[in-house]
């Protein structure tokens, strides 16, 4: 038997599969290598490796871009944990330096400006995996449809506030168990209402979940948000300037990763919550323009 | 009743396995839920994670004990790394269940994940068997007593001392149910 003739790369499974080994863990944005090394020790499955944090995109405005790639390099260089990167909505040429520097996942993310405001990155010409956003079922559906191995509901990144990541999470985990009570002739005409693919939204309605991993990001900033958005039905959690805006990181997002894990257990959590330190300073999203949100990026 | 080890990780992708085979799983994420489990799956995710929270979670003494009950235990990727008596790249704990020395990602980062078809050997039987590996584990080292199940590409990637058995790859995510019919029939003897 020839073995080496049976070698494959960049396959869904493979894909699919890597996200498969971050469920129940904790991903955290990172904008150097000592912030990467700090996840690391306190039990981060992965980092994301970004200029700004979004609570800082927001602050300081002007265009966000993929990070430099100096940067990327030297967070690759320091952990022993998978290393993400976020590329602009529609960016491709970003998304083949991510792939080409060797990134372990592209996050073609609404945080940055978007580079494309009809089409999104067709994620089936990678071999390295992409995650994606999505607000509700359709949105997650065009994204797998186009490549996608990992979803996340979006949230509203860098607002320190749950409540849009709690709305999209319910959005896509309702709109999946609806499917599931459908009678066949309807799947049609939900697909044509939802924009998303037919063939995936039968797969869908056979299956009651996603064919691909489901996160959370956007807003997570507590052990209690992580345990929050896990009983709503993400499978990991995505914590973007929730760590690294609050008083005390380190203590924060150990605490973050054991409330994920035990997300059901009130009393792990009251534990790892006790001198936790100050909490990023959330944002009211009513308080923000609608020019100001992230999430309506993408389609 | 088998148990698999829920801290982080695919472990979901074990019980579905187990499943299909018609045995009983239960996910346990506390050490007193290990009392009474016919077998232990340490399944795939991060080890570095895993690690943080077995500590955390006042395992390692509870995880020595099933061993000294001879209750068997399977790790794939992640878990085969918390088994090792050693760890390298870079060096970290383990429980040191099996006379293993492994590499961290030692084919390389998720560009370099792969599918390929191995061969298993058990009992003078020789068979192709279907494999994932994801940013893998590489077995640099087996010590006299530990039994090659499996290779691939030149590796030993499924190996067994007593009741410890340990696969490099991801049995759990592939349609293939050798590995943990082979599990099965260690827990039920």
């Amino acid at each position: 038997m020839n073995e080496q003739s049976n070698v494959d790369t960049g396959t869904l499974r493979l894909k699919t599969g890597l996200a498969e080994m971050l469920k129940g863990g904790v991903i955290m944005d990172v904008v150097t290598a000592d912030q990467a090394k700090i996840a690391e020790d306190a039990g981060a499955v992965a980092v994301m490796a970004l200029e700004r944090v979004p609570a800082d995109i927001r602050a300081q405005g002007g265009v966000a871009r993929m990070a430099s790639i100096e940067k990327i390099r030297k967070i690759m260089e320091v952990t022993s944990i998978p290393v993400m990167a976020k590329c602009r909505i529609g960016h491709f040429a970003e998304a083949q330096m991510l792939q080409a520097l060797g990134v372990d996942y592209v996050d073609e993310s609404e945080v940055l400006t978007p580079a494309d405001e009809e089409h999104h990155v067709d994620k089936f010409a990678f071999q390295v995996p992409f995650v994606c956003g999505c607000r509700n079922l359709g949105e997650a559906l065009r994204r797998i449809g186009e490549g996608a191995a990992m979803m996340r509901t979006k949230g509203e990144a860098g607002s320190g506030n749950v409540v849009e990541a709690v709305r999209h999470m319910r959005c896509v985990m309702d709109t999946i168990r609806g499917l599931t009570v459908m009678q066949p002739e309807q799947l049609m005409h939900t697909a044509k209402e939802l924009g998303a693919p037919y063939e995936l939204v039968r797969w869908v309605a056979a299956n009651g979940k996603l064919p691909v991993p489901n996160f959370a990001a956007g807003g997570v900033a507590t052990p209690a948000d992580a345990s929050l958005m896990m009983q709503l039905g993400a499978e990991a959690v995505f914590v973007g300037s929730g760590i690294f805006k609050s008083g005390d990181p380190e203590i924060r997002a150990k605490a973050i990763v054991e409330a994920t894990t035990h997300y059901q257990d009130p009393d792990v959590l009251i534990r790892v919550s006790e001198n936790l330190g100050e909490a990023m300073v959330g944002i009211n999203i009513s308080d923000l323009d609608e020019k100001e949100l992230m999430q309506t990026r993408g389609w | 009743m088998i148990g698999v080890l829920g801290l982080q990780g695919d472990y979901v992708a074990h019980g579905l396995m187990l499943q299909k085979l018609d045995a009983d799983w239960q996910i346990v994420k506390k050490p007193d839920q290990l009392q009474g489990l016919d077998g232990l799956i340490v399944p795939g995710g991060e080890s570095t994670t895993l690690l943080k929270l077995i500590d955390s979670g006042g395992f390692w003494p509870h995880l020595a004990a099933l061993e000294h009950q001879a209750r068997p235990i399977l790790g794939t990727c992640a878990g085969m790394i918390l088994l090792a008596r050693e760890v390298h790249k870079p060096p970290q704990k383990s429980l040191g269940m099996i006379d293993i020395t492994v590499e961290r990602n030692s084919y390389g980062r998720q560009a370099e994940s792969f599918e390929a078809v191995g061969e298993y050997r058990h009992d003078g039987r020789s068979k192709p068997l279907e494999m994932v590996f994801i940013r893998a584990p590489r077995i640099l080292r087996l010590g006299p007593e530990v039994e090659r199940l499996a290779t691939c590409r030149g590796d030993c990637v499924l190996a067994r001392q007593g009741t410890v058995m340990v696969a490099s790859f991801h049995p759990e995510l592939t349609r293939d149910p050798t590995v943990h019919q082979l599990f099965l029939e260690a827990c039920h003897r």
